[in-house]
């Protein structure tokens, strides 16, 4: 990678109970440079029959990513910043291992590109030492991207949490989740 | 060093490599017919083609890419052989020949690929054959002795003769400049190409010099350096002719070297493409998966249950308490139950919203 800003001690924050589904981050996602005008964050209901609760999911950047380790064209890289590039277009060969795997349902298989895609934190902007486009345009705060200090200032009960349960598996990430003070980790099961 | 190298795949490339040679041998009539000023290349090429199979053989051993493998060729010699046959055809000529997932994604961008790619394999096509000296042209002595005859031309493949044409004729023009025109088209899709990576921001942010400039420098500079060599011999006198012969000569010995390791081994792993479309199609037929959350068809069952092989080969271990998998949800569904457990563990807290 070329010569970075990027602010090390920034980091991402997601509330699910802060979602009001606006879209408005999936219109802004679809300005980040590196995605080709593609949106890649994920907003849906998460119940419908019962609630009108919505979720955003954006990529976690695990430290150890399944979707890298189940590419069989090794397109999927990590950098030097923990951050989990979307995949190299010259090597995916849009077979879908990393859409099916990834535990938290990111990765987006464009059928027409036959490429996979995903969030990759707007590095063109993150780079550069800015915030990724969907934090900067989430009117209720429900994705964050500052320090910790400041996550602490503002929400005194919550605990920003990146380990996760997925039935036998331990996954930790780069992107927190924040949860009820105390929390250390979230079990999805 | 030796002691990290892959032992299978240092074998197998030395086999391949040892395979080349002796059909270089064979091939050009136990050298009758090979040109010693092509042993720099043929060096390169024999280097270029161990590093590819070495690599190719490395990357094979992975967990997901030898499963792939592994399942592509079980599809195509249970049954309907024909079948899989016609289908790789089309989906060679659609997806590798033409490119054609590139359109979509922008078009300019699939014409620069496309001049590139033809250019280039036009540029295999003619180079290899001849540098491993299985194509060599000669006079025909019948007419080049007569000197009221139209003097005629021959090509030969592994010594057979196989068309002839006449000197100064345009089949002559189009033959004798063949690599010309690969250059011209490699050289207008390296441009459409450098001008994307030195404009689009999004590039510029993730692009490296070694892995996405260079390789266009090094296309660059193979086809400038061979038009010289036509230039030089056309409107020079053939003046400084070695040194131009030995700058192109470079940068292809470079190219040919840079094969196996950088980008252009994309070009190797491509059909794989082809592969990953079998798979799809084969488990299709044999039944879809549906999440247990939504309640929708997502993938093929095939899929699932060999990404359930290939995660726990790689040390993941993703079985749920009651015996399902969590990779048995759809994308959807992962994300759905992901917030659910994020309100469980807000229920379990008093039930709150918290700040």
């Amino acid at each position: 990678m070329p010569e970075t800003n990027y602010q090390t001690n920034q980091e991402f924050f997601v509330d699910m109970q802060r979602c009001i589904g606006c879209k408005a981050c999936e219109m802004a996602c679809a300005e980040c440079e590196t995605n080709g005008h593609d949106s890649m964050i994920h907003v849906n209901y998460v119940d419908r029959a019962v609630t009108i609760q919505t979720t955003v999911q954006v990529c976690m950047h695990c430290d150890d990513p399944v979707c890298a380790n189940v590419c069989p064209a090794d397109a999927i890289s990590k950098d030097e910043f923990g951050v989990v590039h979307t995949a190299n277009t010259a090597r995916c060969i849009g077979c879908s291992n990393c859409v099916m795997a990834c535990p938290f349902g990111v990765p987006k298989k464009n059928e027409a590109y036959d490429l996979m895609m995903k969030c990759n934190m707007c590095y063109d902007r993150t780079s550069a030492g800015k915030k990724p486009m969907c934090a900067t345009v989430c009117p209720t705060q429900a994705l964050f991207y500052g320090t910790r200090e400041e996550i602490a200032r503002m929400r005194p009960n919550s605990s920003p949490v990146n380990n996760f349960i997925f039935g036998n598996e331990k996954v930790s990430t780069k992107v927190n989740i924040m949860m009820p003070k105390g929390t250390t980790v979230l079990r999805v099961d | 060093m030796i002691a990290s190298l892959n032992k299978k795949a240092l074998i197998i490339a030395t086999l391949v490599s040892a395979l080349v040679i002796a059909m270089v041998f064979y091939g050009s009539r136990e050298l009758q017919n090979f040109d010693p000023a092509l042993i720099g290349y043929l060096f390169g090429t024999v280097f270029a083609f161990f590093g590819v199979v070495y690599r190719y053989s490395v990357w094979l051993q992975r967990p997901p890419t030898w499963m792939y493998f592994k399942r592509t060729w079980q599809f195509f010699f249970k049954g309907k052989v024909f079948a899989h046959l016609l289908f790789f055809g089309k989906e060679f000529v659609q997806n590798i020949g033409f490119q054609k997932f590139i359109y979509p994604r922008g078009r300019t961008r699939w014409i620069g690929h496309f001049l590139m790619a033809i250019g280039c394999t036009l540029a295999f096509a003619i180079t290899f054959p001849l540098t491993f000296g299985w194509i060599h042209f000669t006079m025909n002595a019948e007419t080049s002795l007569n000197p009221e005859s139209i003097r005629m031309y021959e090509a030969h493949f592994f010594g057979f003769k196989i068309f002839e044409f006449k000197l100064g004729s345009f089949i002559a023009f189009l033959t004798f400049h063949a690599l010309n025109w690969c250059s011209w088209l490699v050289i207008i899709g390296v441009l459409i190409f450098m001008r994307r990576r030195l404009t689009q921001a999004g590039l510029i942010a993730t692009q490296t010099f070694e892995g996405d400039l260079l390789p266009l420098i090094l296309l660059l500079a193979i086809s400038i350096t061979g038009l010289g060599l036509s230039y030089d011999y056309e409107f020079m006198k053939g003046m400084a002719y070695d040194f131009m012969a030995v700058t192109h000569a470079v940068t292809v010995i470079m190219f040919l070297i840079w094969i196996p390791f950088g980008k252009f081994f994309h070009i190797i792993q491509r059909p794989a493409q082809i592969g990953a479309h079998i798979y799809k199609r084969e488990g299709m037929k044999r039944g879809m998966a549906t999440c247990p959350h939504t309640g929708k068809e997502f993938a093929t069952q095939l899929h699932i249950d060999d990404l359930k092989i290939v995660t726990k080969e790689l040390g993941f271990d993703f079985r749920l308490e009651d015996g399902s998998s969590h990779l048995d949800l759809s994308p959807e569904g992962k994300r759905s139950r992901l917030a659910m457990a994020h309100l469980k563990a807000r229920q379990e807290n008093g039930g709150k919203l918290f700040g």
